[in-house]
């Protein structure tokens, strides 16, 4: 926590993007998204639906996931097109840290 | 048109880490139409499930300049914004080639309601910004309260589906066609899972000089009682079922449908969809579904004869 | 060189307003304000003055563009009276805790309900919890001086708090007085030009203003905002001095006419202290002694130096132009007499509430009070108790 000394002035956060700091896995209930990348055809919907921005990106293909701000919504799994198994993306059990 | 591979490459301006709920449609939005545009934004943000997700003092998800103030008075806020900006580059304070595109973010309730006036107010005066609606369809970000955007016959904690009463009674206020109203010189609705027709109005509505406005549907899993996953789909199912066309208007009065299903689905498809519409499929509440049907289809007819161009689809 | 004119109040802001060269100016003007943004309008029309001028559809709008602005590092302005500072309200706590040096001018009225446009300081006490710096102004002279001094002020590195300066409604804002006017510029070399801090607009920096903030930070950013506003005690009385030895006149938290060897003060704000200083005189030439303390600066509340100057006196007459329902006394009383609190000696305090809704406060009003200006026991005599209210001419 910030000790009020170093409160700028004027409600200013001045560190843009410093949410990165902050990991999102803890919205995650116990399910999380697996890819694998031998059937994906690299359409990149998942990349654009995630609200996260947790689907890695290197060289234009998919790479995988990015689980510290994944919170397990599921819409990459709902949105790729592939019907071929195994699917890259599903959605699998994930055991809980309390 | 670009594609996403070359998108994904492009800086990201809105960063993970942010607080808004699992599946949440907003953060897609802004990732589309942020990258349509080259050059800086400024943005100036209504309170709202944004500004409380995105901005949890001290961290900020945030890579653009931004500013809160009100719940009601993001436009105002922006007119100030764009009026200093004017008078710094007339001064010469600013470089005469700097360029910035101004952006004000509103969810439905700083929109339709609270702010309404001072959007009115910012598009009348022809400032010059983009007006980014986000509309869920209710006061979200404080428990799923109605708006004048909530639809008629849904279940909200302010209009309750109960023993005597179906929900809202009212229907939503077109404030699409009410900014049209306004003349200003570009209008849209989009959706973000038409993400080409999404980056496509962005691009239109930051290179258009002059006050533009686009109402996007995003859907909330939270309060439209939906799996988190399916928010995406949901958006498509509201144009398939015309219940959110997707069109633009130039001028106030040159209108463009941007998509047609192939084959239009009833609207108790996307009422049965969503458990805030539940309600609406007893027998009791059957008038209020020929209702609903009654006002999609004479809206969309009126979009499709309306309309200066053939239906084009991108 | 210095000129004279004969200005009415608004016109006198209005001319300051131009001296000070804002960059932006957002109003939406609401009686009796109308005038300030006619005068400036005109003076744009005519190319006078290059400011981007905002027509705003509500004062509530008229508030929130001058936060975009300034928070964009723009010198702004805008006016406001009665319900229409009512309806800036939410954001006038936002400006302050931006820390944003917006100056407003205040013609301050009566509030809504009954409607009046009378001269009463409801509206500026109503808004004296909202951080801002209030500055009251007694005539035309002052209200242009005011407004001057105000945008140095705020802007003054380590106050950075918003302005707004008062001047009654009507007997100020509309009447025609002599003012002495400063050449242009040596008031914009007096003020300089306006040094923004995070300025919106500076891309290569970018930063969120107007965080979202929980239980953990909440009451930090309320401590470091308190610290512009008490850096302001310094700043009013230094630019008051300079003030005046650049143009003259002097300007310190309050005015004291003959309070030197005074046994009652008389303590008021805004233009009926004209009307208080003639009734001083007269009874100054029957041998009562007695001396206006005429109050000046409202936020932040000068509690030491007129707990100071008020505690050497056996009786002190505080006038409210305005009425608090449910307390005891008008609000500048109750302030006045909690900073007396302090004090060893507590002389007596009374509270008399006149001119309210813009009813004209008469000489022959005043009179009524000499009753009290005996010694103690005539208070008594006159049938008021120490703590009782007085209204002066309520017409009940």
């Amino acid at each position: 926590m910030k000790d009020r000394h170093e409160i700028i002035p004027g409600v200013v956060s001045n560190e843009p993007g410093s949410s990165l700091k902050n990991s999102t896995s803890n919205y995650r209930r116990g399910q999380k998204p697996e890819f694998n990348g031998s059937t994906c055809i690299n359409c990149f919907f998942c990349w654009v639906f995630c609200p996260e921005n947790a689907i890695i990106v290197e060289h234009e293909k998919v790479a995988g996931i990015n689980y510290d701000y994944c919170k397990g919504c599921g819409i990459c799994v709902n949105e790729c097109p592939v019907k071929r198994e195994p699917l890259p993306l599903i959605m699998v059990d994930e055991r809980v840290e309390i | 048109m670009v594609t996403l591979k070359e998108l994904a490459t492009k800086d990201n301006l809105f960063v993970s880490g942010h607080h808004l709920c699992p599946g949440c449609s907003i953060p897609v939005t802004l990732k589309i139409l942020l990258r349509s545009t080259q050059f800086p934004v400024v943005v100036s943000n209504a309170t709202g499930c944004l500004h409380t997700g995105s901005t949890v003092y001290p961290h900020t998800s945030w890579r653009v300049n931004y500013m809160h103030s009100s719940s009601s008075n993001a436009s105002a806020g922006m007119s100030g914004i764009q009026a200093t900006y004017k008078a710094l580059k007339k001064q010469g304070r600013l470089p005469v080639d700097n360029r910035l595109k101004f952006l004000v973010v509103g969810g439905d309730g700083a929109t339709y309601d609270s702010g309404f006036s001072a959007v009115s107010g910012a598009m009348e005066r022809g400032e010059d910004f983009v007006y980014l609606c986000c509309d869920n369809q209710m006061y979200a970000g404080s428990g799923g309260q109605r708006s004048s955007a909530s639809p008629m016959g849904a279940a909200t904690t302010t209009t309750p589906a109960g023993s005597v009463l179906p929900g809202k009674l009212q229907f939503r206020k077109d404030i699409t066609r009410i900014m049209a109203a306004h003349k200003i010189p570009y209008v849209a609705q989009s959706s973000p899972w038409f993400w080409q027709d999404l980056y496509r109005k962005s691009e239109k509505a930051f290179e258009t000089p002059g006050p533009t406005f686009i109402n996007v549907l995003n859907p909330c899993p939270g309060e439209w009682k939906i799996p988190t996953g399916k928010s995406i789909e949901m958006s498509k199912l509201a144009a398939d079922t015309c219940v959110w066309p997707l069109y633009e208007i130039e001028n106030g009065n040159k209108i463009t449908v941007n998509y047609k299903p192939k084959e239009k689905l009833p609207v108790t498809a996307w009422l049965e969809s969503q458990d805030r519409f539940i309600h609406l499929l007893k027998s009791e509440n059957k008038w209020i579904v020929e209702k609903i049907q009654e006002e999609v289809d004479k809206d969309w007819e009126f979009l499709l004869s309306s309309q200066v161009e053939k239906t084009r689809i991108n | 060189m210095s000129s004279m004119r004969a200005l009415n109040g608004s016109s006198a802001v209005a001319l300051a307003v131009k001296q000070a060269v804002p960059d932006v100016v957002a109003v939406h003007p609401i009686l009796p304000t109308t005038l300030i943004a006619k005068d400036i309008a005109a003076l744009i029309a005519d190319a006078e003055l290059d400011t981007e001028f905002l027509n705003m559809e509500s004062e509530h709008s008229a508030m929130s563009s001058c936060i975009g602005a300034s928070a964009s590092g723009g010198r702004v302005f805008t006016t406001a009276a009665a319900q229409g500072l009512a309806a800036m309200h939410d954001l006038l706590y936002i400006a302050s805790s931006y820390r944003l040096p917006i100056v407003t001018a205040i013609a301050n009225s009566a509030l809504s309900a009954p409607l009046a446009i009378g001269p009463d300081h409801s509206d500026m006490m109503g808004q004296s919890n909202c951080g801002w710096i209030q500055l009251m102004s007694e005539n035309s002279q002052e209200a242009y001086d005011n407004i001057i001094q105000a945008y140095k002020i705020a802007e003054e590195n380590g106050v950075r708090t918003p302005v707004m300066v008062g001047m009654d409604s009507l007997c100020t804002s509309h009447t025609i007085e002599n003012v002495i006017v400063e050449n242009e510029e040596a008031v914009t070399d007096f003020l300089g030009k306006y040094d923004a801090q995070n300025s919106l607009l500076d891309s290569d920096n970018p930063k969120t203003i107007g965080s979202y903030c929980g239980n953990d930070y909440y009451f930090q950013h309320k401590l470091e905002q308190s610290k512009g506003i008490e850096s302001s005690r310094k700043a009013i009385k230094e630019v008051g001095k300079e003030f005046g030895d650049r143009f003259g006149r002097y300007y310190g938290y309050f005015e004291s006419y003959k309070l030197d060897d005074a046994l009652t003060a008389v303590v008021v704000m805004g233009s009926a202290a004209g009307t208080v200083k003639e009734w001083i005189d007269k009874l100054r030439s029957k041998g009562e002694k007695t001396g206006v303390l005429k109050l000046r600066i409202l936020r932040p509340f000068p509690h030491q130096e007129l707990g100071e100057t008020l505690t050497q006196f056996d009786r002190v007459l505080v006038l409210d132009r305005s009425l608090v329902p449910g307390t005891d006394g008008g609000p500048l009383f109750n302030e006045l007499k909690a900073a007396l609190y302090e004090f060893e000696n507590h002389p007596q305090v009374l509270s008399y509430i006149y001119g309210l809704g813009g009813r004209d406060l008469g000489l022959k009003h005043l009179e009524e009070l000499e009753a009290l200006l005996g010694e103690t026991e005539d208070i008594e005599t006159a049938g008021l108790k120490h703590r009782q209210v007085g209204y002066i001419n309520p017409g009940i």
